[in-house]
């Protein structure tokens, strides 16, 4: 143990410790723009400078270590003047317009100006020159408000294993973007979107598709219907100072009444209908129809990777579409006949955890038609309802729609890592053990935060050894080992964030996230897991609605009619596409 | 996309060679610097193509890659022309009117310093201070120094290499 004062307050803390750490364990608070705890620690931006007795410069607390006898001052006029500047030089180099910046009152450099009291005009003098990409459907980069942390860089290429965008050049000239300045879209990002999340300011940003959602719900001659991920519910209501782990669904079933959506549906209901084709996908591959292990693919991050990086395996991806696409298409495919609609006139808006969901909504056509119109972030929902004056926390609770509104217990928690998983394997065990008097329904082994899970069900006198994935840095050892033949896995989910949708890139952000990650995903999971338990039907296949769907429309499950409204195909995809 | 848009003209050979030498760097840590001066040296500079296989065999992302490639001024992303141009922007030579010559060069070549003409021909490159401060502004070509140089002089200059070029072919 190491023994420090930290303004003059004794602190005994472990050997290796940093200043910023030994500081937080007694409450003292050293402020910090780049510091990201175990994924980024390079003192990048100098703003977390302390001042140490003998020393004759100012060290950076966020990962200078302490060592016996240490005098810590963190709060010195030269400490405070170091940041003051630190901070102006940042912004002379920052466009400024925070009054309409998404980030605005929810900015880390501007907390942090206000904080110190920068004048964010002193350094008036040449800028950068900025890259602005917009290139894919789901993000937009805009270098003029990057102030270089590299945070997404860190995100990226160490959380996510996908690495697409680096420190570029150097000196005055450096920048965050691709390998040769290429385009996001030409490159093997996958969309997850984390990068937003821990962006301090505003240089990254989700797509945004409020406008179009808008113009359709003003349009009379469009019959416009709305679908909720099962994690927005467990997080919108941090956007409207609701505590962490609050299940506002019920508010945002009579918010989107509020704003003119016809139909209220929950894409928990498609969830439930891509269970029961993904549950007996799977018994069909166990029975030797098809390729073993199956890969889960509602994930679209993942489905990218997989075509990007994994040609190999994709006979191994689920052929079921995502909840979302099966809602498109079953909204288009079945509500529109049944209630005498022309599809043509559907606009079909799912609300997401999710940025990769926004390129996703391309990825099916069924009959000529997009599955999904329009994606909107959970970011953009809170914007949404903010902008048409809707009060959230004063609103009544509301029920959803008829058919696609009611679920069971298996589709709220497919927001958690493991919960697909669990939901397939809930259906599957009942499938395959039609009459067992007690079938397992909590699959413990697959919840929680590991970025790998493994376990071992004996279903209908069989062992099958499952995998749950989440942090798409962790995909790759599990894939490697089932391209060389070793892995006896019969069934993987992957989910590309870590602690899966709940921790989508279009989810609420606060600056406290980056430091409290797994707290905010084992919150959030818990309202799904809560909402869960709460239910009388926990296994998909007793959904009412999607048995009345299968009875009178669908067929079988995986059978001809299922296989063209709920089913797709995946190629494989080049990594880079050399620009010209 | 930044870096040269001339057709990459890497032969079978020189890949062989490089992949043989990335093996060989591998299992040392830090190979990526030694790699991408072995790549420069090979090709003259480090395009698209180059760099996408050092990324591939070190197992590092292309991100990576160019991130040092283009950190160190010792690499480029552009191949040196056959006439290699330099424009000393020094202080004698920039008081005297380099600046002035520099920008003739880079409208009549459309290129900026580092970078090389389609044809190949001339590569134009911005320096520092060449040692005879007595003769600015001072122009080189290859071993050629052109001194007390003046902007209307440069077409003449460039024309002279250029007439050698089609006589050559003539």
């Amino acid at each position: 143990m190491i023994n420090l004062t930290i303004n003059n307050v004794p602190v005994c803390v472990k050997e290796g410790s940093t200043i910023l750490e030994a500081a937080r364990s007694i409450g003292i608070k050293i402020p910090t723009l780049c510091h990201m705890k175990e994924l980024s620690e390079l003192g990048a931006c100098r703003v977390c400078v302390v001042e140490v007795k003998g020393m004759r410069s100012l060290v950076a607390a966020c990962e200078y270590p302490v060592y016996e006898g240490m005098q810590v001052y963190t709060t010195t006029q030269r400490v405070l003047n170091a940041r003051k500047i630190t901070l102006e030089l940042i912004l002379s180099d920052h466009r400024k317009d925070c009054l309409s910046c998404e980030r605005n009152t929810n900015c880390e450099l501007q907390k942090l100006a206000y904080k110190y009291g920068c004048d964010a005009n002193k350094f008036a003098g040449e800028t950068r020159n900025f890259v602005y990409d917009d290139s894919t459907d789901y993000l937009v980069r805009d270098n003029s408000k990057c102030i270089l942390c590299r945070r997404c860089i860190a995100v990226c290429k160490k959380a996510q294993g996908v690495g697409v965008i680096g420190a570029n050049e150097r000196g005055f000239k450096t920048h965050v973007a691709c390998a040769f300045d290429m385009k996001l879209v030409n490159t093997p990002c996958v969309g997850c979107g984390q990068c937003i999340t821990v962006c301090p300011t505003g240089a990254l940003k989700e797509k945004e598709e409020i406008v179009r959602v808008q113009e359709a719900l003003a349009n009379p001659d469009k019959y416009v219907v709305v679908g909720t991920a099962p994690s927005v519910r467990a997080a919108l209501g941090e956007n409207f100072d609701q505590p962490l782990g609050t299940n506002v669904q019920g508010k945002i079933n009579t918010a989107l009444r509020y704003l003119g959506f016809k139909k209220v549906f929950d894409v928990n209901c498609t969830a439930d209908f891509t269970i029961m084709e993904e549950a007996n996908e799977l018994i069909e591959r166990l029975q030797g129809n098809g390729k073993l292990p199956m890969f889960t693919s509602c994930c679209p991050g993942w489905v990218s990777h997989a075509e990007k990086n994994y040609p190999e395996l994709l006979p191994n991806l689920s052929t079921c579409k995502s909840p979302q696409q099966m809602f498109g298409a079953l909204v288009k495919g079945l509500f529109a006949k049944k209630n005498g609609i022309d599809p043509h006139d559907i606009f079909v808006v799912s609300v997401m955890p999710c940025t990769a969901k926004k390129h996703e909504k391309k990825r099916t056509i069924t009959d000529g038609m997009p599955d999904i119109d329009a994606v909107l972030t959970t970011r953009e929902l809170a914007r949404l309802i903010q902008e048409n004056g809707i009060l959230l926390n004063e609103l009544p609770d509301g029920e959803t729609d008829s058919p696609f509104g009611e679920y069971t217990g298996a589709g709220i928690i497919f927001g958690a890592t493991g919960g697909v998983m669990e939901a397939a394997l809930r259906t599957a065990a009942s499938v395959l053990e039609p009459n067992a008097p007690y079938t397992k329904l909590e699959f413990d082994e697959v919840r929680g935060l590991d970025g790998v899970k493994e376990a071992v069900y004996r279903i209908a006198g069989k062992d099958i050894k499952i995998a749950v994935v989440n942090g798409l840095k962790n995909v790759k050892a599990v894939c490697d080992k089932v391209k060389a033949g070793e892995s006896d896995y019969r069934f993987i989910e992957v989910m590309t964030c870590p602690g899966g949708c709940v921790m989508g890139g279009g989810q609420p952000i606060k600056a406290t996230f980056v430091k409290h990650k797994n707290e905010v995903a084992q919150k959030r999971a818990s309202v799904l897991y809560k909402a869960d338990k709460a239910m009388y039907n926990r296994r998909s296949h007793k959904n009412g609605s999607v048995l009345d769907a299968y009875a009178n429309c669908l067929g079988a499950p995986c059978g001809k009619e299922a296989h063209r409204l709920l089913h797709t195909s995946y190629s494989a995809k080049p990594a880079y596409v050399k620009e010209s | 996309m930044k870096g040269s848009n001339l057709p990459f003209q890497g032969t079978v050979e020189q890949e062989r060679q490089l992949r043989d030498k990335l093996a060989e760097l591998k299992p040392q840590g830090g190979a990526l610097m030694p790699a991408l001066q072995y790549a420069q040296e090979l090709y003259g500079y480090l395009p698209y193509e180059v760099q996408k296989i050092i990324a591939e065999e070190l197992n590092v992302t292309l991100s990576d890659v160019y991130g040092v490639a283009t950190f160190y001024s010792q690499f480029s992303l552009f191949p040196k022309g056959k006439y290699q141009i330099g424009i000393c922007l020094g202080t004698a030579c920039y008081v005297n009117g380099s600046g002035e010559i520099y920008d003739k060069l880079r409208n009549i070549l459309g290129i900026e310093s580092g970078e090389c003409t389609l044809d190949r021909m001339f590569s134009l490159d911005a320096t520092r201070c060449v040692g005879c401060c007595g003769m600015a502004p001072v122009m080189t070509v290859n071993g050629d120094v052109y001194g007390k140089v003046k902007a209307d002089d440069v077409e003449g200059i460039l024309s002279k290499y250029s007439a050698k070029e089609s006589k050559n072919n003539g």
